[in-house]
């Protein structure tokens, strides 16, 4: 997975759980709570949808790594690759 | 037919907070089950059947309401949380409501989904007070209300310190405490903060169908995410042995287990279905709204530790040391007529909040009712679009009453009690509502009418003494003495209707989806 359709994984799920947020202009570099709507409530969602829909895991002391879509690919992008090679 | 006898998390009791808690936890792959002893769904927002018509219970308005691009508010969280797209709730706005207040409405105050109708009548009714309550509304706007620790403060007191006014303060105390108090007289500020924000700054809407919409939704939601439910199969008892829910037992005498149990049935009726070696009944069989002398208590001196880790204790002796039932009950009656509220003159109020007296008293009466103050409730005065109305007229009033008052009558005397303070509750309802050019035009147009009283709240419910807002004493945390039984719905606190099923939300991701798995 290239870190660029990672961005997409992440983006999609925001799709999903705040389907009432405008995402066409999100920005990759600023965290995403500073251009959307997005409680603590929704961050418990992503990581939810991540370990529901593709077996992510990702522990409490590193949600900050999802802050924007830059870290979160930069986080998220080894451990599916590394999901998927272990197939 | 659902035959599995072990759950990841078994839910007690079908109504908003119980649905809400099985969508998310079984959107997140959580095996679960809700048990319901009423052949109906909803609990203390639910409807049934009578002579070919369907009638609400609980629902005047679902309050909350904010309009689509309103973030960061109670029902944008609950449609977020629960996957579901505002369309599907199809809600409807209200046209105005009213707090009317003196022997005949003297003083009122209109308001609506929009927050500057109200400021300008505070404006116009109390110029005084305006500043005042200016100030309040900034508090109000402030303050984290759904903290989950917050300390308790009086909110009479709060509000003094702004609105020196006692009619004023009466007022803006009336709709709070009727559509959410479970405390006589005044309640918690917290609690206030959470009301007045879903009826003020935001604001009532209902779907065309009523609360039969909102159950819909959350019934499909709920099957969908693989949720099982077993209607006509109430929870009978809780096991208890060291420290955990380790079984239930079922209505039909069958036993399931469950990693983690939710109930949403109250605080003390939670408590009163425990069995096991961790718990002693001192009070012998517990009549039915007579709880206080019959609290379950842990066992003292037992040789197994009962209830686990100190800090548990400590939740224990809070949870037992509240366990008084609620007090506050509620009769309703509905008149349904054969043309629209507005063919009478009453086609503008959506919902009045009225009081007679020189102060608003909300506590339990000494009489079966008290009908000085109540809430009447128009459900055709929503604003449907264009040709679309309700098939009916329905007029609704809500007074305060008194479960015990009630609960004793033998049956022929609870018909002619219901028949008498129908008429009192009417009389005292309509001197509320624009006069009629004919005196009798509203019983020449009565095609049916049906009554609620707190013995009908406990038969459908459950719930001790018809409180249908709880027990005074909340749980906001949602814990009980026994490690994987949790509380939500009314006794955790969330009010209203948005509120009970944030309620189930958050509990299920508090004490289950936030855990480690």
């Amino acid at each position: 997975m290239t870190k660029e359709e990672c961005k997409k994984v992440v983006l999609d799920i925001i799709a999903d759980i705040a389907p009432d947020e405008d995402l066409s202009n999100v920005k990759p570099d600023v965290r995403l709570r500073d251009q959307l709507q997005l409680d603590s409530m929704d961050f418990l969602d992503i990581v939810m949808e991540l370990r529901k829909r593709h077996g992510i895991e990702v522990p409490e002391a590193d949600y900050l790594q999802l802050a924007s879509l830059d870290s979160s690919a930069e986080y998220l992008t080894p451990k599916f690759n590394a999901l998927a090679a272990k197939g | 037919m659902n035959t599995r006898t072990h759950y990841d998390v078994a839910i007690i009791g079908a109504g908003m907070s119980g649905l809400a808690a099985g969508i998310r936890l079984a959107h997140f792959g959580k095996k679960v089950c809700i048990f319901e002893r009423h052949n109906a769904p909803g609990g203390l927002n639910s409807f049934y059947s009578r002579g070919g018509r369907k009638f609400d219970v609980g629902l005047h308005a679902m309050t909350n309401f904010v309009r689509p691009g309103v973030k960061g508010t109670p029902l944008t969280k609950l449609l977020r949380q629960l996957r579901i797209d505002r369309a599907e709730f199809a809600l409807c706005e209200q046209k105005r409501s009213r707090i009317a207040f003196g022997p005949c409405g003297e003083t009122t105050l209109a308001f609506s989904n929009e927050f500057a109708l109200f400021e300008s009548e505070v404006a116009r009714a109390f110029p005084a007070q305006i500043d005042g309550f200016r100030r309040l509304v900034a508090v109000v706007r402030q303050y984290d209300d759904v903290s989950l620790d917050a300390t308790a403060e009086s909110a009479r007191a709060v509000v003094r310190t702004h609105v020196t006014d006692p009619l004023l303060e009466d007022m803006l105390f009336c709709p709070v405490m009727y559509y959410g108090s479970a405390t006589e007289h005044d309640l918690e500020f917290g609690q206030f903060v959470i009301m007045f924000k879903a009826l003020f700054l935001e604001g009532f809407a209902r779907p065309f169908e009523g609360v039969r919409t909102v159950i819909r939704v959350l019934l499909e939601k709920y099957r969908a995410a693989g949720g099982e439910r077993r209607m006509k199969c109430g929870v009978a008892r809780i096991v208890a042995n060291q420290g955990r829910a380790s079984a239930l037992v079922l209505d039909d005498g069958s036993e399931v287990t469950a990693d983690h149990v939710l109930s949403s049935i109250g605080a003390l009726e939670t408590e009163r279905l425990l069995v096991g070696p961790d718990v002693v009944d001192d009070g012998g069989a517990v009549p039915p709204g007579n709880a206080a002398e019959g609290e379950w208590r842990v066992r003292a001196g037992g040789s197994e530790p009962s209830a686990g880790t100190p800090s548990r204790q400590s939740a224990i002796s809070n949870f037992n040391s509240q366990a008084a039932p609620g007090r506050l009950s509620f009769v309703e009656t509905i008149s349904i007529l054969d043309r629209q509220p507005a063919a009478l003159g009453w086609g503008d109020d959506t919902i009045v909040f009225f009081n007679d007296s020189v102060r608003f008293d909300y506590a339990r009466p000494e009489a079966d009712v008290d009908p000085r103050s109540g809430v009447i409730c128009i459900p055709n005065n929503f604003q449907y679009g264009p040709g679309r109305e309700l098939p009916e007229g329905i007029v609704r009033v809500t007074c305060l009453a008194n479960y015990e008052r009630w609960a004793h009558l033998p049956e022929g005397e609870y018909q002619t009690a219901k028949q008498r303070w129908f008429g009192i509750i009417q009389r005292s309802a309509r001197r509320f509502l624009p006069p009629l050019e004919q005196p009798d035009a509203f019983e020449r147009a009565t095609v049916a009418t049906d009554m609620f009283t707190p013995r009908t709240i406990t038969k459908f419910t459950g719930h001790i003494g018809g409180a249908i807002y709880g027990a005074a004493a909340k749980h906001r945390q949602g814990r009980t003495r026994l490690e994987n039984l949790y509380l939500c719905g009314t006794d955790q606190g969330f009010l209203g209707i948005v509120g009970a099923m944030l309620s189930g939300i958050s509990m299920a991701n508090y004490h289950i989806l936030q855990k480690r798995s």
